[in-house]
């Protein structure tokens, strides 16, 4: 199997030092300017909770690796975006998997995977099927993985609708992270989304379904919140249908203690053979999706940092090593590397602390240097470093620098949820159809053509800053802008 | 009097076996499949069979 998906060892910067000096000092901390939620934003009890998790932390997303393991296929209510057959490995997206695991198999590929990958955190059911309503495998695999692996977290994602059956059970058995989806308050517009529900013996449909579904996803908020379990709220954003709809859902959720919520375009195909792909019902644009994001700027804590992984994603967000975990691929013997994952997030304390003071400095400076609102493609594969190659990178992290600090505004991909399909020339088409907007991409290299590619576009492609530091290396490039329009205008 | 999985269109989530109140369905083969012996179609537990009730596939837990 490959190398861990970021060497620890050589990830120290010739240059950070130089280029914090060129920088101006400043007394703001990126936590506080920024809204990727670190220390700063939350009590000592959830960050400590959150600091590992990368889907609940955008700055922990940068370091720590998930797995999602396929042990619940059995599901309580069909979803129009859903079709139950889908399998494919060129396929990147929720509900999709390559096999079903028991769950003795289950805890067998995590810990292969805990052994190979010391970035891992997280365990994850997410389906395909409702981890909730499938309840014997789900609570059989993480009671097998929690004897073996009493570091990585657990989290489980659902519907909800079984979810208040078995709080107690989630309590005890400490997964303190809860997704559920909700895509609708009203039922007017959940009927539009369920077709059916299975509820106490009885398929439900309509109204009656929505509500009931409705209900009892509040229920189980209210009462995972009372006990201090993290919730996530996950809503599907189908335009047409929830999308005026979503700010209500914001808020509805805000007001039950929900800690994230992570409003997700709608992927829709007619290839994936669900309703609302034969049917034609489109996804959002990028556009619509951020705007529904803004509009919901002052409820509930938005996540954009979401990848709709895989239910048997391996790996970092926007990376996914499924495929070297197969079955067939797990060795014989396994053993466990706890040291190294120790050794790990060892150095990622020290090292998250010392982005979180290069950021500060950096947005100081930045927040001089600009004037508009500027948005930065960022190739990274992780540790909050410029540190990928443009060739290689399948997705950009998105950066936005203002007078109000640099932020994390999500990702753009750049592989249309299927890498097979594209060519080297389709894929350049495709990277500056996303980053149309985009003035600056930073990369550790770039070959000579597609750099050309990207300036015909008015894109300025720049892997001059090593393996910076996302934010020291916005505030250089801004910094280097003005002193170069400042230079201009003096010779002028 | 019972039911059958239709087998090619299965997706082999196994709702079917944890709702059912008989215990009629089991794993085999990599596929389920109901024992028609064990098969009530649910008279006088439920209004309707309950692996038809849950099962995803349009079609596919039907009567024998």
């Amino acid at each position: 199997m490959s190398a861990p998906l970021i060497p620890i060892s050589g990830l120290s910067v010739s240059n950070r030092q130089e280029m914090g000096e060129t920088l101006e000092k400043g007394g703001c901390s990126a936590s506080s300017c920024g809204s990727s939620a670190g220390p700063a934003d939350m009590d000592p009890k959830t960050w400590a909770k959150v600091k590992d998790h990368p889907c609940y932390s955008e700055e922990a997303h940068h370091y720590f690796a998930r797995m999602h393991v396929a042990v619940a296929p059995a599901c309580n209510i069909q979803c129009n975006y859903c079709n139950r057959k889908y399998d494919c490995a060129n396929e990147s997206r929720p509900g999709v998997v390559s096999e079903r695991l028991t769950p003795e198999q289950a805890a067998r590929k995590v810990l292969a995977v805990a052994a190979e990958v010391p970035q891992l955190s997280v365990l994850g059911i997410a389906g395909p099927g409702d981890a909730a309503y499938d309840w014997r495998r789900t609570k059989a695999t993480f009671d097998l993985v929690s004897e073996q692996l009493p570091d990585i977290k657990l989290c489980l994602s659902s519907n909800g609708l079984a979810l208040p059956d078995h709080i107690d059970e989630i309590v005890e058995m400490n997964i303190d992270h809860v997704t559920i989806t909700i895509s609708a308050i009203y039922p007017e517009i959940g009927a539009r989304i369920y077709p059916w529900i299975f509820y106490q013996g009885k398929r439900r449909t309509g109204l009656e379904a929505a509500t009931i579904l409705r209900d009892r996803q509040l229920q189980a908020l209210e009462m995972l919140t009372e006990r201090d379990v993290l919730v996530k709220v996950n809503s599907v954003l189908i335009p047409g249908i929830n999308d005026d709809h979503m700010v209500e859902v914001n808020k509805a959720v805000k007001e039950r203690g929900a800690f994230l919520h992570n409003i997700m375009p709608l992927i829709s195909d007619p290839a994936h053979g669900t309703h609302f792909g034969l049917t034609g019902q489109r996804g959002p644009t990028a556009a619509e999706l951020k705007k529904v994001q803004d509009d919901c700027g002052d409820g509930a804590n938005l996540m954009r940092h979401c990848r709709q992984c895989r239910a048997d994603a391996v790996g970092l967000l926007g990376e996914d090593r499924g495929q070297e975990f197969t079955l067939d691929k797990l060795p014989e013997v396994i053993e466990d590397a706890p040291e190294a994952r120790d050794a790990y997030r060892a150095w990622v304390a020290e090292e998250r602390q010392d982005r979180a003071a290069a950021a500060g400095t950096a947005e100081e400076a930045a927040a001089h240097a600009v004037d508009a609102p500027t948005l930065f493609a960022v190739c990274t594969r992780g540790s909050g470093r410029i540190n990928l190659h443009f060739g290689k990178a399948v997705e950009f992290q998105m950066y936005e620098a203002d007078a109000e600090g640099i932020r994390f505004v999500g990702h753009r991909r750049a592989d249309n949820y299927c890498l097979g399909g594209y060519g080297d020339e389709d894929r350049m088409e495709e990277i500056i159809r996303v980053l149309e907007d985009v003035p600056y991409v930073l990369c550790a290299k770039i070959g000579g053509g597609p750099r050309k590619r990207l300036a015909d576009a008015g894109i300025e492609a720049i892997d001059s800053l090593g393996e910076e530091y996302i934010e020291t290396a916005i505030a250089a490039v801004l910094q280097q802008k003005n002193a170069r329009t400042d230079r201009a205008a003096k010779s002028a | 009097m019972a039911y059958k999985i239709v087998t090619a269109q299965c997706t082999v989530c196994g709702a079917c076996e944890f709702e059912c109140p008989n215990a009629a369905i089991k794993f085999k083969n990599e596929t389920y499949i109901i024992d028609p012996d064990m098969c009530t179609e649910c008279e006088g537990k439920f209004d309707n069979p309950q692996c038809a009730e849950i099962c995803p596939v349009p079609a596919t837990c039907i009567p024998a």
